[in-house]
């Protein structure tokens, strides 16, 4: 029997009507928006009973005054399919304003999703309840900013400056 | 910051030996992180209890770079991330962008299966220097300089068709830039000829290889709830029994018309995983040679004037070619608002750019999901309550490269 992405939406649709806020399909993708507080409950949802069961990609973009709220954090899902040819992918979304940039974390439901949501934390600030682990990645520990946010000024590097400034003095009252 | 520390003077040889948790440092300058991966791991005598890996050390933050450039201009950017196979990274790319474009119908069958050729020639050459220094690491010179000979012959081809060697850039969005050499052909047949007798002294040097077996069998073990549920994918994946491989899932440049197998391995040590791409590698040749008997002739780039740059005569004697040109190298081509996701299956793995477009010549946000990112989580799992050496191994098995790690 095929998996009809369609009739599932649906029925999560009347389902849970308060979780699925928005549906949206752009060249055969599918997008469902969902309210912030419910992404690892419903995520959770989809795993169990739809078989979900692997994690492509964790990601964030910033709409800096172009949209509130500001943030969106986008998970890409995927569902093997029998013999693991009918497969299917599902992307979320979460909203997210600039006021309160926590999410639920979705590590509990896959383990991949650590470095995926340590990443996003690293490079966009946005914290995940719940991570085992939540540390930056990328940058250095002590940087002060997050670059991928679209006001993080490249030219000027201002904070890395004043990380640097910090690492001297540190440097300097530990040797004497 | 964690320090070796070594404690001496309190052993009291009489009343046995102390023993101590050591905390060593691995990397970030080791030859065998295969980069600049440094690893920090707490030692209970020769075990590892726990290891920590720490990434970084290579972001140029490619990302936010690629946001304030065109679409064209990206390319470069995508070589330098997962460098031994850049022509996949590019590959990919430009399937991202003509995807967001809509244009996949308009590219010509020439340019598909000219890049399905050179995309599986990218595989090998990832694969033989997965391989190589994989063995490398454990001592087996011999078949990395095996590897390493034949990986000069994919160069050569490479270089001939676009002047590159290691940083191809190659295509373009809607094709590629320019026909293929004449004796491109016959590269790939010479190629295809010489090729299998060099697969074969790696295979009679290593399969049956009592060192070798002896270092990756058993050694570096994950198991297929794990690897999926971690995210895992390419021969990491398929070592641990799971034909997950994107060319047969969400097949892209024509691939469902190929014949070919997904080869996996059921034992999830750093062994399956060396037969995967040792097995891989002879799907790859199959691949090309239906490939190569059956590029068509023709045209090689799309008929699109608004996306593909004018050839270069019709610049130098044409107005609205020059201004045209003009245009499109600085302010790109127009993209439709919206946002796309494209998986390749890179030789590592599956490789994902997500691009959110804003309707301009440059990406809003470009993403790129790096196999070796998310199967370097791993590393923790297959090495802890083994030996310290076995650690080697399994960074070699799961092959990394730390260009795309920290992109």
């Amino acid at each position: 029997m095929s998996f009809d992405l369609q009739a599932v939406i649906d029925s999560l649709k009347s389902n849970s009507p308060d979780t699925i806020l928005d549906i949206k399909a752009f060249r055969n993708e599918t997008t469902l928006l969902i309210k912030k507080e419910k992404i690892q409950e419903f995520c959770q949802y989809l795993k169990n009973n739809f078989d979900f069961k692997f994690i492509v990609d964790i990601t964030a973009v910033d709409y800096l005054e172009r949209k509130t709220p500001r943030y969106e954090v986008v998970y890409y899902l995927h569902r093997f399919g029998p013999e693991y040819s009918e497969n299917v992918r599902i992307r979320l979304k979460v909203e997210v304003p600039e006021e309160d940039t926590r999410v639920l974390s979705v590590t509990p439901v896959w383990s991949g999703a650590n470095w995926l949501e340590r990443e996003v934390y690293d490079l966009f600030g946005i914290e995940f309840v719940g991570h085992p682990d939540l540390r930056r990645i990328l940058m250095p520990e002590e940087y002060d900013a997050h670059p991928l946010r679209k006001d993080f000024d490249v030219r000027n590097r201002e904070p890395s400056k004043r990380c640097f400034e910090k690492d001297l003095k540190e440097g300097e009252s530990g040797t004497s | 910051m964690e320090r070796v520390e070594f404690i001496t003077d309190e052993i009291d040889v009489s009343a046995g030996t102390r023993t101590e948790a050591l905390i060593l440092n691995m990397g970030p300058q080791h030859p065998s992180t295969h980069g600049v991966l440094r690893v920090v791991l707490h030692l209970d005598g020769e075990i590892v209890v726990k290891a920590i890996p720490y990434l970084g050390y290579l972001h140029r933050g490619i990302e936010k770079l690629c946001e304030s450039i065109t679409y064209q201009q990206c390319i470069p950017y995508t070589d330098r991330m997962d460098y031994v196979a850049s022509i996949c990274n590019n590959i990919g790319f430009i399937l991202t962008v003509e995807k967001l474009l809509g244009i996949q119908d308009e590219i010509p069958e020439r340019a598909k299966v000219a890049e399905v050729i050179l995309f599986e020639l990218g595989r090998v050459e990832s694969h033989l220097i997965g391989i190589g220094t994989n063995a490398l690491d454990l001592g087996a010179m011999s078949a990395f300089l095996y590897c390493f000979k034949e990986r000069e012959r994919i160069y050569d081809i490479l270089e001939m068709v676009c002047g590159a060697r290691l940083t191809t850039s190659y295509p373009r969005v809607g094709g590629l830039p320019d026909d293929l050499p004449e004796n491109f052909n016959e590269a790939i047949r010479n190629f295809l000829r010489a090729f299998p007798k060099t697969l074969a002294e790696v295979d009679k040097l290593l399969t049956r290889n009592r060192i070798w077996i002896e270092r990756t069998k058993g050694v570096a073990y994950i198991s297929a709830e794990d690897a999926i549920d971690l995210g895992l994918t390419g021969p990491a994946l398929r070592g641990s029994g799971v034909p997950y491989d994107v060319r047969k899932a969400i097949p892209y440049l024509g691939y469902e018309n190929y014949d070919f197998e997904i080869p996996i391995a059921t034992d999830g040590d750093a062994y399956a995983r060396y037969l995967c791409r040792l097995e891989e590698m002879r799907q790859s040749l199959r691949i090309i040679e239906q490939a190569a008997n059956n590029l068509p002739d023709g045209p090689y780039i799309a008929d699109l004037p608004e996306i593909v740059l004018p050839r270069k005569e019709l610049v130098y004697t044409k107005m609205e070619s020059l201004i045209r040109h003009f245009v499109l190298v600085y302010e790109g081509f127009k993209t439709p608002p919206g946002e796309i996701y494209h998986s390749v299956e890179n030789p590592k793995g599956e490789l994902g750019y997500y691009v959110v477009s804003d309707g301009s010549g440059k990406p809003y946000r470009m993403r790129v999901r790096g196999p070796s990112f998310v199967n370097l989580q791993a590393l923790p799992k297959m090495v802890e309550g083994r030996l310290l050496a076995d650690v080697i191994a399994a960074i070699g098995s799961i092959d990394i490269v730390l260009g795309e790690v920290d992109r």
